[in-house]
């Protein structure tokens, strides 16, 4: 009898999954991700504050609950247009807190870095990361540095986690939406995603695409200031709005209708879209939000978000319905039907 | 965005809606032969916009459902091979294999990379010279000028190190079979606007006469889809059977003559395999034997010896019309675009992932 045998009692049984390997669709955000999560992570680690699967965990302390999130960043460029992996870090993990309805405090700040990468962009990226947190006003308070050898990671790996707090009388989580809910989307979408193409594949458009990436807490806060009923907030990234939609569909088990002439797009991405044959609703934004709210008082943070940098061409792209639970269902520019479905395989690998 | 938006305006397709309505008396069976159509018509729910006489039959337009299964094993085990960098548009890294996919060939250790554009293959040939380069050319005439112009390129560069896997099919022997089938129910044909740009639409006069079925060359959009349907529909109520142009902002009836040339330099019609069709006499396109040292099975010896068919799987049936991806009983059970048991499945061409992607 070897080693192993003597501690299988000890051990779980490994669950069944599709693939033997990692495979890269298994970090696009889509099924394959959710598979992953779900099998592997929760079924082992599962608890009452991880199972909400929120943006941010929720942690009561006392009287208060404090958010608490983490996210690594292996985007490939590390300088893209609109921003860099450093800024990225520090704005989607303060966006995560955001999400849960968060004023974001604290962050950590761990780097892999690839032996032979430039001390130069390394300083470049930190500079940004140190204004970026001013502008999102969170300290990084804790951190960590680890090397490896040439080849063994892409030039630098970045992970953030951060804390924030939750004001009283705030309740944001993805399970929240309700029939009649309309839904509000802060600005044009994809333009994060298709920045890192363009920046990728070297392909120039006639106005750059620049990415969205920004740090959503001003414009969260102007909305929870004008309204208690916000019941879902969500930054659609990886997998995009139309995966985004579908987590929210899913935890709350109602349908989402939106209208496709109302889901804000810039020419230019719409035209990289078409080009590379890709769908705008599953491309990843950075600074991007839909919020689901109380129709009585969308129209009044509707007004507050179109004062905001950040919000002026907020708009109103739908409504969560009673009728087709977990669906949701676009009615096109000419006017039929469509079935939005979660993104499936991977669409852009490497774009956070 | 102009020549999009004007293609999928509402008001016009209102009103070729209502038009295709008014003038219809009887039931029609209309085969739209692009995957790239069979998509639009899912994605807009076009059918919602169709009277019911109208059935919609889906086309074998898709090029990776149908290259042959072994082609897809030569290029797994070329990819496995260390000294080899495999590079193909990314719809063929999750056809499924006779026992795995490029996507798993990569993630057990083979270099696969993902091109946009076949040039892009050319590239890594010249930043990899320790390294064979073999280029996965599937695809129909459209994307034939653009592959070939590679084999151009890698002899201008010089380049030892560039191959092709070759794997080009032709659309108008697949109609002719499609026609000439005893299960044929085919009224009426929407062509492939695409491979019309290359090719023009000389080739489909002889065969709408002989077939008795008229042809639409057809556009990607809504309006240009109910456009064809309308064009198609008004030959078939008037008892006509020639071949028409809808998409005449990108197709002249000769076609591209330079694109055309380019193909006939490097390519030559061959016999070539249909997976889930078979064998099609003068359906495909080969490297010619002066550029023979650029074609990857020559080159390499690749044996794929008992390659492996799903037996569930009705590709087959479905890229011949025959059947809709709901008549499968594996579709969206053991099949889906994360597990696909067949190629359909996987494209953005394919009717199966269309149906899947677009319908509930």
């Amino acid at each position: 009898m070897n080693a192993n045998e003597n501690y299988q009692g000890a051990v779980c049984p490994i669950p069944k999954i599709e693939y033997d390997k990692i495979l890269m669709a298994h970090g696009g955000g889509g099924t394959l991700t959710h598979q992953l999560i779900k099998k592997i992570f929760i079924s082992q680690f599962g608890n009452e504050v991880l199972n909400v699967l929120h943006d941010s965990a929720i942690l009561k302390v006392e009287s208060k609950r404090l958010a608490f999130t983490t996210d690594s960043y292996v985007v490939n460029p590390v300088f893209f247009p609109g921003g860099n992996i450093g800024e990225l870090a520090v704005y989607g993990t303060i966006n995560d807190l955001v999400m849960a309805g968060a004023e974001p405090l604290f962050l950590s700040v761990s780097f892999i870095l690839e032996e032979g990468f430039l001390i130069e962009d390394l300083w470049q990226i930190v500079v940004s990361m140190k204004n970026a947190s001013q502008k999102g006003n969170v300290k990084i308070v804790t951190g960590d540095t680890k090397v490896v050898d040439n080849g063994k990671a892409d030039k630098i790996f970045i992970n953030t986690s951060g804390i924030g707090i939750i004001p009283e009388g705030v309740d944001i989580g993805p399970q929240n939406a309700k029939p009649g809910d309309l839904i509000i989307l802060n600005g044009r979408i994809a333009e994060h995603g298709i920045a890192i193409l363009s920046a990728r594949e070297g392909i120039e458009f006639e106005s750059e695409i620049i990415s969205d990436l920004a740090p959503l807490n001003s414009l969260v806060s102007l909305m929870l200031n004008e309204s208690k009923n916000i019941h879902v907030l969500r930054d659609p990234t990886r997998g995009g709005l139309a995966s985004t939609l579908n987590e929210i569909a899913a935890q709350s088990n109602i349908g989402i209708r939106i209208y496709e002439d109302k889901i804000p797009i810039a020419g230019n991405v719409k035209a990289a879209c078409e080009i590379f044959g890709l769908d705008p609703l599953y491309i990843a934004n950075e600074g991007k939000l839909v919020a689901f709210i109380d129709p009585a008082d969308a129209e009044k943070v509707l007004n507050q978000m179109h004062a905001h940098e950040l919000g002026m061409e907020a708009s109103i792209i739908g409504e969560v319905t009673k009728n087709n639970p977990k669906t949701v269902v676009m009615k096109t520019a000419i006017g039929t039907n469509r079935i939005i479905d979660m993104i499936s395989g991977e669409q852009l690998p490497r774009i956070c | 965005m102009k020549y999009v938006d004007e293609y999928r305006d509402a008001e016009s397709v209102r009103l070729l809606s209502e038009k295709i309505n008014s003038i219809i008396t009887r039931n029609w069976n209309v085969m739209e032969i692009c995957g790239g159509q069979t998509h639009t018509i899912l994605k807009y729910r076009i059918e919602e916009l169709l009277p019911p006489q109208i059935t919609l039959i889906h086309g074998p337009g898709c090029p990776v459902c149908v290259t042959p299964i072994e082609m897809i094993d030569k290029a797994i085990l070329l990819a496995l091979r260390p000294d080899i960098i495999l590079v193909s548009y990314g719809d063929m890294l999750r056809v499924p294999g006779s026992n795995s996919d490029l996507l798993e060939a990569k993630s057990k250790g083979g270099n696969v990379k993902m091109i946009y554009s076949p040039l892009d293959a050319i590239k890594i040939a010249e930043q990899n010279p320790d390294k064979k380069i073999v280029f996965f050319a599937v695809g129909f005439e459209t994307t034939a000028p653009a592959n070939a112009f590679t084999i151009f390129e890698a002899e201008r560069r010089g380049l030892k190190n560039y191959f092709m896997l070759c794997s080009h099919v032709l659309v108008p022997p697949a109609i002719e079979i499609l026609l000439k089938s005893e299960k044929n129910s085919i009224n009426g044909i929407l062509t492939a606007g695409h491979v019309c740009t290359v090719m023009g639409y000389e080739e489909y006069i002889p065969l709408a006469e002989k077939y008795k079925t008229p042809m639409v060359v057809t556009g990607f959009e809504p309006v240009d889809i109910l456009s064809g349907l309308l064009m198609v529909i008004y030959q078939l109520e008037n008892g006509n059977c020639f071949v028409e142009n809808q998409y005449g902002r990108a197709v002249r009836k000769e076609g591209n003559i330079h694109s055309k040339k380019i193909i006939s330099d490097v390519f030559e019609i061959t016999d070539r395999k249909w997976r889930g069709i078979g064998l099609i006499p003068q359906s495909g396109l080969k490297i010619k034997s002066k550029y023979s040292h650029y074609d990857a099975e020559i080159v390499f010896n690749i044996d794929t010896t008992g390659f492996d068919e799903s037996d569930i799987c009705i590709a087959g049936e479905i890229l011949q019309g025959l059947k809709k991806p709901g008549d499968c009983p594996a579709f969206r059970k053991e099949c889906t675009p994360e597990i696909p048991l067949g190629a359909p499945m996987v494209s953005a061409e394919g009717a199966c992932s269309a149906y899947y992607r677009y319908t509930k």
